[in-house]
């Protein structure tokens, strides 16, 4: 996490600065003070909202954008404080984030921008195809721990997570393990690898056919096996991929979302409107996430 | 006798303080950490520090199987890299002859000059998947690898200041033992080792010290699972230790909230756990010296 955030910080640093030094030597004649847009928040998001910037640069050059992580959290708190324009979260605000809006005088607007899938890894070797959400959480909440029990080889369950402070960790806690049930108390089994990257999870289930694992859409890799997963036993049991997340058929997507302080205007407003327009989905795309339909 | 006048008290003074400034950080680490981290003495209550689950997130704060997991893969190492590693400061320092000498210690303190995150992904693609296969775990992140790992990082260490050591032990003690028909190994065994007692001693502890304090390589190898350890089997799976803890969960913790505190906390445990490790070296260190000054006298 903290390496990645770095590269990120660093590219950022020299995409965003090095046309901006240009801009203040070749065009200072400009009147108009150029006016940078913050955007701050998910993890999950600044890879994306960094392609966007980056190919919004190219069109619109007297806008500067400014892309950090931080979480979602993150983001809203520094929306809130007015310190950013436009806050990534991977997740719905909560009610009271709301509550502490308006009483601090902003109304949060909600704009969805893309949407994520997760997917349930497991290595190739593994002749599990199909889980059911209920299987998948018996198996994470350590009520299955033999690959027998799923139809597999007689093997060990070696469950894999990201760590405690990735919104796809308690995004899956809620959706998957808990069932989307609020009153749950269910918890990852103790035993849960948490391992501190995407590639870590990779690594371990790339060599190990006793481990599972879960990870977003646009972080798998060919080196790891997709398991199609469906609501009941019968099926139908569905692969992730952008039609059957469009579709509202795989059952483990979520929407992404930006987030800013009452209805935009100007230059933020013309780029969200940007955002939405085929032209940035199809970035969306790239970046293994799932573009929103028109 | 004439002083430089202004120039000696500047030097003077400026020696000084450099020579507390050591002191003075280590004071003001240590207020800081007792500052972050003692509120979570007052948010969290003693039975949720002391129950055998960590999930933050859902404020459980039970830092055992933290404390648990650093000190098993410390006891691996150190199980590891001591006899390893003076064996080998033995052999460099008694044994090789002095042309062999200087080109394997420098050697050896190259290996300590690896950055561990290497290591860590030499252990993530070489280390961890064959162990599983050797020893036919679920997987192969798991304490032991932890342990290996670090213990390779500890050894140059050891190596190093114990070879020092011995080297200082003055030749005629060896001399002496081997004319009253000592055999080589007897003058290793009783006359060199124990002389050179207490500089072992202390490239024990720098190399056990630096085990307990890694943090990347563990983060990396270990599985970062919160199980309580317990027996030695323990060894064999998945711990979390309070160094990878700290790592993985500040980055995102919000300032002031109580998670934030309780991770200062174990910072606290930890620099508390070395504290106790450095204190107990020097009061053995010192009693034998003690002991070495009423056999002279």
């Amino acid at each position: 996490m903290w390496r990645r955030t770095t590269v990120w910080f660093l590219l950022l640093t020299i995409t965003f600065l090095s046309p901006a030094c240009g801009a203040t030597t070749s065009q200072e004649s400009l009147s108009s003070v150029p006016r940078t847009i913050e955007n701050k928040g998910s993890d999950t998001i600044v890879n994306l909202a960094l392609a966007w910037a980056e190919a919004y640069q190219e069109i619109r050059p007297e806008v500067r954008l400014s892309v950090t992580g931080g979480g979602s959290g993150t983001g809203i708190a520094a929306l809130i404080n007015g310190t950013v324009d436009i806050a990534n979260a991977s997740r719905r605000i909560k009610s009271e984030e709301q509550t502490e809006a308006e009483a601090n005088g902003v109304t949060p607007t909600e704009f969805i921008i893309a949407r994520d899938a997760i997917a349930i890894i497991v290595n190739p070797e593994n002749p599990v195809d199909n889980l059911t959400l209920e299987l998948i959480s018996d198996i994470y909440s350590g009520k299955i721990n033999n690959w027998s029990e799923v139809g597999g080889e007689d093997r060990p369950i070696v469950r894999l997570s990201r760590e405690t402070n990735s919104g796809t960790h308690v995004y899956f806690l809620e959706n998957v393990i808990r069932l989307g049930d609020a009153q749950s108390e269910t918890l990852f089994s103790v035993d849960t690898l948490l391992l501190p990257s995407s590639e870590g999870i990779t690594a371990e289930i790339r060599q190990n056919p006793n481990a599972i694992g879960y990870d977003g859409l646009g972080y798998v890799t060919a080196e790891t096996k997709v398991v199609a997963v469906g609501t009941s036993l019968e099926g139908p049991f569905i692969y992730p991929s952008p039609e059957t997340v469009n579709s509202n058929l795989y059952p483990i997507a979520r929407d992404l979302y930006m987030y800013t302080a009452g209805q935009p205007s100007g230059e933020i407003k013309e780029y969200l409107e940007w955002i939405l327009s085929p032209q940035a989905q199809e970035i969306v795309n790239k970046l293994g996430f799932v573009p929103i339909s028109p | 006798m004439k002083t430089g006048g202004f120039k000696e008290i500047f030097i003077t003074s400026l020696i000084k303080v450099c020579g507390y400034s050591a002191i003075i950080f280590v004071g003001m680490i240590f207020i800081f950490l007792i500052k972050e981290g003692s509120p979570a003495l007052v948010r969290v209550s003693l039975e949720n520090f002391l129950q055998i689950r960590w999930y933050p997130i859902e404020d459980r704060f039970g830092i055992l199987p933290l404390i648990g997991g650093s000190l098993i893969v410390t006891a691996g190492a150190a199980i590891f890299s001591v006899p390893l590693g003076l064996a080998s400061a033995v052999y460099i320092a008694e044994v090789t002859p002095r042309w062999a000498r200087e080109i394997l210690k420098p050697l050896v303190e190259i290996l300590g000059g690896l950055p561990s995150v290497m290591l860590g992904f030499i252990g993530i693609l070489v280390i961890i998947p064959a162990l599983r296969e050797a020893l036919n775990l679920p997987t192969g992140l798991t304490a032991f690898a932890g342990s290996l790992i670090l213990g390779g990082m500890a050894i140059p260490t050891i190596v190093s200041v114990a070879e020092d050591a011995l080297d200082a032990v003055p030749k005629t003690y060896r001399e002496a033992a081997l004319a009253m028909g000592a055999t080589r190994w007897q003058t290793i065994w009783r006359v060199t080792l124990p002389a050179a007692k207490s500089g072992v001693l202390t490239a024990v502890m720098l190399g056990v010290g630096r085990a307990i304090g890694e943090t990347m390589t563990v983060m990396m190898v270990t599985g970062n699972a919160a199980v309580f350890p317990t027996g030695l089997g323990a060894l064999f799976k998945p711990v979390r230790t309070m160094t990878a803890t700290i790592a993985a969960e500040m980055g995102e913790v919000a300032s002031g909230s109580t998670h934030y505190h309780v991770l200062f906390f174990i910072g606290i445990v930890l620099f508390l756990i070395s504290l106790t490790v450095n204190l107990i070296a020097a009061s053995v260190v010192f009693r034998q010296r003690k002991r070495a000054e009423r056999i002279l006298s």
